[in-house]
């Protein structure tokens, strides 16, 4: 009797479950429509995590001690950059800079002994690869790094916290994507064999859109577009600031683009040849990722045929913790093609998107995304960009990714993403040591070469040298 | 769970990192998520490795040299009360700590010993004197390839002229502070820490 009962009440509760899946969840997504449950949430959620706030406050102020406050504006406050020279004269106090014997003073090493240990403190770039830090906690232990006073009644918040994401969000998410997945498979696979290329090309589209809209759903993701006319069109490429593999599925949820990757294995690579079936994607082989022609090839044929949609390229090439945007790599931006920028810019609040891949892995990764808040991003689509007269690819690049930070409100740096792994390169040691010497020995060359690699902050890429030398 | 950083570090070690250093409470917790997350290992202790991760670091022509002052003699680890008391050296000379207690050890971040810690910069022996040959050091690690031996030399030579006083064809400390006296250390060897 009790084995019956049990399973019965199994039974049921498995079947309201889905069918309030279907109803909330899965049918807006597959129509695409929205019954505003999630935006809600957000707010509810940002009330709370202020209340949350006041009472750490409180408990600081009862103790009389400070409430930690994270460096949002930097540890130490840095002078205004001025060149090497102007520093080492300032250290000096000579105003004259022509000499015709070479001076050197003792005190010359402040100028690198305190440049040096600023960056210890404080460097632009080695905290663009870890997940930044927020103003106040928000009830997740893993952005908890040093906020103190947790009261009791925090503590059970938390706790509730834990049990809300953990019990029941985790598993509606996982459902979620599982079911996005696998229709995903299945659909692609039974639109190939439809023998009309046009209707196969529209239910291809569709049935991505309805895909990605599920995934989006799957993760809680709160996306706002900005300037939809700007929209990325046939024949171009789409460029966007990288923080997550999550950012394909933001982008593909309001427009079709053919991706760009390597090929992989077991489930990634089911789901790359089954997008292949319905519509063209440029799936590199593991070898051929390193032949840049191959590469510029490949893509150059595809932005050619204009029937071909959209390809989406993250030229930074690795994942970047969404405070800035680092050294777009030139690839994308020789094929001579219009380019669509667009800025991706994640809310850290409710969840922190950004890709650790040297802390986690994959799998780790989506279930701290699926058990977060939700991740909540705007995506901004900007005016498309042609390379003009006399600029070279490295120039567009730059150009390019000044307007993607301008708009996401993020730091351009030219520091190339390659150093989350790989040491920096000698020759912008050399470029510093060069014009030490100059000022040793003396401005007996062209001061116009001085000001043009006088700012100090290198470039990543080798063939970004050549504008300099070339004059 | 809960918070890395303060688990490991106790009301009672920030109290004598205050007093030994003179940072303030909060510097020193916002000095001790940096440390954190420069320690790649986990292990409380920077290694070398561990600074010359850091880009802008690596391609300071004396990067190597200021690295090596955090160490403490023959030792490859570092760990946060040597970071501080490093890092205090550069902390600005208030002027309220000039009226202090006469009796009290020199603070780490007065003027004397910010040139001491210049000075350690050049003399790697820890003889107390800069040799010819450790100013060519360091001059050869701060001009690289662009300058001949020669000149480097004649440069090495003047240099120790000027400053060398009682003859020994090497600076001393003492000989060291006489040449520096008209440079604003103070404010040159300082950095601006928030509060």
């Amino acid at each position: 009797l009790l084995p019956a009962s049990s399973f019965l009440c199994l039974g049921i509760s498995i079947t309201v479950w889905f069918t309030l899946l279907f109803v909330f969840i899965i049918m807006p997504a597959v129509l695409g429509v929205s019954f505003g449950i999630r935006s809600f949430y957000m707010r509810t959620l940002l009330k709370i995590f202020e209340w949350a706030t006041l009472r750490m406050e409180l408990g600081a102020k009862e103790k009389n001690q400070e409430l930690y406050k994270p460096y949002t504006n930097g540890i130490i406050a840095k002078e205004p950059p001025s060149s090497l020279q102007q520093e080492i004269q300032e250290l000096r106090g000579s105003a004259n800079s022509l000499r015709s014997e070479p001076e050197f003073e003792m005190a010359d090493i402040f100028y690198f002994c305190r440049r040096g240990v600023e960056s210890i403190v404080d460097d632009e770039v080695t905290k663009r690869f870890s997940a930044q830090e927020l103003k106040s906690w928000n009830l997740l232990t893993r952005s908890n790094y040093n906020f103190r006073h947790i009261s009791l009644r925090l503590t059970v918040l938390w706790g509730l916290g834990i049990l809300i994401r953990y019990g029941v969000l985790l598993p509606l998410r996982v459902t979620l994507a599982v079911t996005g997945i696998c229709l995903l498979l299945v659909l692609t696979t039974l639109v190939a064999f439809l023998p009309n290329a046009e209707l196969r090309s529209y239910l291809s589209e569709k049935v991505h859109l309805m895909c990605y809209r599920i995934c989006v759903r799957a993760l809680t993701a709160i996306i706002t577009y900005h300037n939809r006319e700007n929209k990325p069109k046939n024949g171009g490429i789409c460029v966007a600031n990288h923080t997550t593999p999550i950012d394909v599925i933001i982008l593909a949820n309001d427009g079709c683009y053919s991706l760009v990757g390597q090929v992989h294995g077991g489930l990634m690579g089911m789901v790359q040849r089954a997008m292949v079936k319905s519509s063209s994607h440029i799936w590199f082989e593991r070898s051929e990722v390193k032949d840049r022609h191959l590469v510029a090839k490949r893509l150059g044929d595809h932005v050619a045929d204009k029937t071909k949609q959209p390809i989406l390229v993250f030229p930074e090439g690795t994942c970047i913790n969404n405070t800035s945007v680092m050294m777009f790599k030139k690839g994308s931006f020789e094929i001579g093609c219009t380019v669509y920028p667009v800025a991706i810019k994640y809310d850290p609040r409710f969840g922190d998107a950004f890709w650790n891949s040297s802390k986690f892995g994959m799998v780790s990764y989506l279930l701290r995304m699926m058990s977060s808040w939700a991740i909540v991003c705007s995506v901004w689509y900007l005016p498309p960009m042609n390379r003009e007269e006399g600029e070279d690819a490295v120039q567009f690049a730059n150009r390019v990714k000044a307007a993607i930070a301008a708009q996401g409100g993020l730091v351009d740096l030219i520091w190339d993403g390659g150093l989350k792994r790989a040491k920096v390169k000698d020759v912008f040691k050399e470029e510093q040591q060069k014009l030490y010497s100059k000022v040793l020995v003396g401005d007996s060359e062209d001061q116009m070469e001085d000001k043009r690699s006088e700012d100090g902050t290198p470039e990543g890429d080798e063939s970004s040298k050549d504008p300099a030398e070339g004059q | 769970m809960g918070s890395r950083a303060s688990t490991l570090l106790r009301e009672e070690e920030i109290e004598e990192i205050k007093k030994e250093t003179g940072f303030s409470h909060s510097q020193i917790t916002r000095l001790y998520s940096r440390f954190t997350s420069l320690d790649k290992g986990e292990n409380g202790t920077l290694s070398r490795e561990d600074f010359q991760r850091i880009p802008e670091l690596a391609i300071n022509p004396l990067g190597d040299r200021i690295i090596n002052a955090f160490f403490p003699e023959g030792e490859d680890q570092v760990n946060f009360r040597g970071f501080m008391r490093t890092l205090a050296h550069f902390r600005p000379i208030e002027d309220n700590e000039k009226s202090k207690n006469p009796t009290a050890s020199e603070p780490l971040n007065s003027r004397t010993n910010k040139l001491l810690f210049a000075f350690r910069l050049y003399d790697l022996d820890r003889d107390d004197k800069i040799s010819r040959d450790e100013l060519l050091q360091v001059l050869r690690m701060m001009v690289g390839v662009n300058i001949s031996d020669e000149q480097l030399g004649s440069i090495a030579d003047r240099t120790i002229q000027e400053a060398d006083t009682n003859g020994d064809n090497s600076i001393s400390f003492n000989e060291f502070i006489k040449v520096l006296e008209k440079v604003d250390v103070e404010q040159k060897m300082s950095i601006r820490f928030l509060h």
